[in-house]
């Protein structure tokens, strides 16, 4: 109890010092948090896909296209539930920096086989009926504030010129994790232009979504599928929807983890600067160190006294970062929207974020404690500090 | 009459420890700073050498990148034709009708596919890109199915080395060289016999038309008619700004997240050096009384003062630099995201970087420096000189 009382008093003694290593503790975690919370958003798609839903593509890679003929081929292998097709079709909202996903569906198939886009029931019989109809998700639309019933124009990149759409519904997502930034609309559509201009490029998907009845059965049908279309002028890349997501999230890996190296290194500096400070502190008090001794206080008392100083700054300026950590988090999700589906800082970042505080303690306290607790009475009383 | 220069910088040599501490807090952070513009700077270097002022580049309307790009043969006859395009020296148009597509391979080290440019090329092409030249091997003749890789693809990608195999496109491909194309993007690509490859892939049409002009003065002349032309479906860039306008996306990315980083890091290392200079101040009581009472000046001790925390300041900048001059050794490849293919390239370290960091550092210790500055200056003799 007595130690404990030492300790706090011992804080406030140099008020500014302790404040400015508690901010600093603080500042740190909190940069820790939020960059590891963007990281793991990184691959949350991956990790968030399903795993009863297989994704076909050309194997040369993503930019060629597969026949709409193998549509009927894939639906007959053994296993399979439903299979849709689309096209990433890569236009842009006026500007090209508004860049959102945007793809040409089969409708019917394709929602069915990704249950967690939710549609009223209504909104979802008009985007069926209209082939000029679109849906998408609630996050885009508030985005560039677009209400059911808009027209809506994109400028095409892959497939030339002024395309216009129909907002025929906005979907939610089931969970939060769900992509609510995409815009659907029909396959047909697109594939009727094209063979009004550009007939070669007619009756050609981009991929196909395969859906199979349990996660088991996805390897035999991903290799019974590709075995088919072996040998054939498009051959077939079947992988789980995970796998593919991954494909893309592993090509940025570079830049992650360059972000995470970046996060640990956050700490690296706050340690030293708390190292530093707690080396001062202890070198200016190394005169009431002799002095307690001399009154019997032991070494291990001594290492507890300075230890715990240590300590208590760091969690507290952790405490702090933790606390910090949530409006920082609604801020980034409410300000950054369109760069993040969400921003959630999980109870796991939470926890790290507490344990960096602490070991930022521990370390700045292993040099000053081992001072104190091994000064040898005479020398510390003869020094002036 | 000022506090000599030397005082300061024997106060920071007596605290050994304690500077080296403060010092190399500010120099990590020094070195993510710099370390992030040098991550910038290299790819758009990389990027921006990659074309040539005088080189032109003919893409579809509205497509961003070579890769969505396509370009109708009778539209490419059109071009061809056009009075602006050079002549080389064989009396052949310095202008080359290429195919861009994206294969997936697999690395060598980590079997993760990446999406790799596989470039049908013509002979013009390599007189258009004068910083290509072949390092080993040969260049692939034309009509069969030979390739060769820049640099980087042969030695991070299975199958591209010299003398190995690739598949792609139902053919086995035979790697028969290996070029080098300095920082350049091109080291990221692959490239073999358009026509070969028009067949193998099925494309009827061309992705891009890249021409040298005759004279570099009469680019927006040309730019204007052709894109006026109602049989054109085409937009045209100078190579340069096409580069240019492939790395923005990717740049703009790494420089919100260098300059968040750098703010948040320079809190931590200008607290630090605050804490550092108040104990210096702390200490040093009755060293700035006596000072005082010898008719130094008020202004005189806090410049010493600012003085001492500068050269921390700019200590902790110089160990950074020498710390991210290393970093240029490192390649890093990532995802290109206009063009969705990986390109490898390196930290670049240029004065303009140098002086930058170290500017910041030296802002870094004057914020850290001024309050414990003014609380020295604003001492009183006389209590100053009854501290013990």
């Amino acid at each position: 109890m007595f130690i404990l009382k030492y300790i706090l008093r011992n804080l406030f003694r140099h008020r500014l010092r302790s404040v400015l290593t508690v901010v600093g503790v603080a500042v740190a975690v909190l940069a820790y948090g939020l960059l590891t919370t963007l990281v793991g958003l990184w691959y949350s798609g991956a990790e968030h896909a399903s795993d009863t839903r297989l994704i076909t593509r050309n194997a040369i890679s993503l930019v060629f296209p597969l026949p709409i003929s193998y549509l009927e081929r894939i639906r007959g292998v053994p296993g399979v539930t439903t299979a849709s097709y689309g096209n990433w079709f890569g236009a842009y909202y006026k500007e090209q920096k508004n860049f959102f996903a945007n793809y040409a569906i089969e409708p019917r198939s394709y929602l069915e086989l990704y249950p967690e886009f939710i549609l009223p029931p209504k909104e979802k019989n008009d985007f069926l009926l209209d082939r000029k109809g679109c849906i998408v998700g609630e996050r885009l639309a508030r985005t560039y504030g677009w209400k059911v019933g808009d027209l809506i124009t994109l400028k095409g990149t892959i497939y030339p010129g002024d395309w216009e759409f129909v907002l025929r519904g906005i979907y939610h997502g089931k969970e939060k994790a769900t992509e609510e930034r995409i815009f659907l609309f029909h396959w047909t559509y697109l594939n009727e232009t094209m063979r009004r201009t550009v007939p070669r490029r007619a009756d050609q998907v981009g991929y196909f979504v395969v859906g199979v009845k349990n996660p088991g059965l996805a390897p035999d049908v991903a290799l019974a599928v590709d075995s088919m279309f072996k040998n054939s002028l498009a051959e077939t890349l079947t992988e789980t929807e995970k796998a593919f997501h991954m494909s893309f999230v592993s090509m940025t890996e570079a830049i992650m983890v360059a972000i995470q190296i970046v996060s640990y290194m956050v700490i690296a500096i706050i340690m030293v600067v708390a190292a530093n400070t707690m080396a001062m502190t202890a070198r200016e008090r190394i005169g009431e160190y002799a002095t307690l001794k001399t009154l019997g206080f032991k070494g291990g008392h001594l290492a507890g006294l300075i230890f715990g100083e240590s300590v208590a700054i760091s969690l507290l300026g952790g405490l702090l970062g933790v606390a910090l950590t949530f409006p920082a988090a609604h801020w980034i999700e409410s300000e950054l929207a369109q760069y993040f589906p969400y921003f959630t800082v999980s109870p796991q970042t939470l926890l790290f974020e507490v344990l960096a505080a602490l070991s930022v303690g521990v370390v700045s306290g292993i040099f000053p404690t081992w001072r104190g607790a091994t000064i040898r009475i005479a020398d510390g009383l003869k020094r002036i500090g | 009459m000022g506090i000599p220069y030397s005082y300061s910088f024997r106060n920071l040599w007596t605290r050994r420890l304690t500077t080296v501490l403060t010092a190399s807090g500010m120099g990590l952070v020094v070195f993510v700073f710099a370390a992030t513009l040098m991550l910038t700077e290299g790819l758009q270097k990389t990027l921006v050498q990659t074309g040539s002022p005088d080189n032109v580049m003919l893409l579809r309307k509205s497509s961003n990148s070579e890769v969505q790009s396509a370009v109708e043969r009778d539209q490419a006859a059109l071009l061809e034709s056009q009075p602006e395009v050079a002549v080389g020296e064989d009396g052949e148009p310095l202008l080359a009708k290429e195919l861009v597509v994206l294969i997936n391979l697999k690395k060598r080290v980590t079997d993760t596919p990446s999406n790799v440019i596989i470039r049908g090329i013509t002979p013009a092409s390599l007189k258009l890109r004068p910083a290509v030249h072949l390092k080993e091997g040969r260049m692939p003749r034309a009509g069969s199915a030979e390739v060769v890789t820049g640099e980087s693809v042969a030695r991070r990608f299975k199958g591209c080395g010299l003398g190995e195999t690739l598949r792609f496109a139902m053919r086995d491909w035979r790697v028969v060289g290996v070029f080098d194309a300095g920082a350049t993007g091109f080291s990221s690509e692959i490239w073999g016999d358009r026509d070969q490859m028009m067949q193998a892939f099925r494309r009827p049409v061309y992705s891009s038309i890249i021409f040298r002009l005759r004279d570099t003065t009469s680019f927006d002349a040309y730019k204007a008619r052709v894109e006026g032309d109602p049989r054109l479906t085409v937009e045209a860039k100078r190579e340069t700004r096409y580069y240019l306008d492939q790395s923005e996306a990717m740049a703009k990315f790494l420089r919100i997240l260098g300059m968040v980083l750098t703010v948040v890091f320079s809190i931590g290392a200008v607290i630090g050096a605050t804490i550092t200079m108040y104990a210096a101040v702390a200490n040093r009581v009755t060293e700035i009384g006596t000072l005082r009472a010898l008719g130094f000046q008020r202004k005189s001790i806090l410049s010493a003062f600012i003085i001492e925390s500068l050269l921390l300041g700019v200590c902790g900048g110089l160990l950074g630099i020498f710390a991210a001059s290393f970093m240029q050794l490192i390649t890093i490849s990532t995802m290109n995201w206009a063009s969705f293919s990986e390109l490898a390239f390196s930290f670049t370290l240029t004065f303009g970087i140098v002086w930058k960091s170290l500017l910041f550092s030296a802002v870094m210790g004057l914020v850290g420096g001024v309050l414990p500055a003014f609380r020295a200056s604003r001492m009183k003799i006389v209590e100053a000189l009854r501290a013990t």
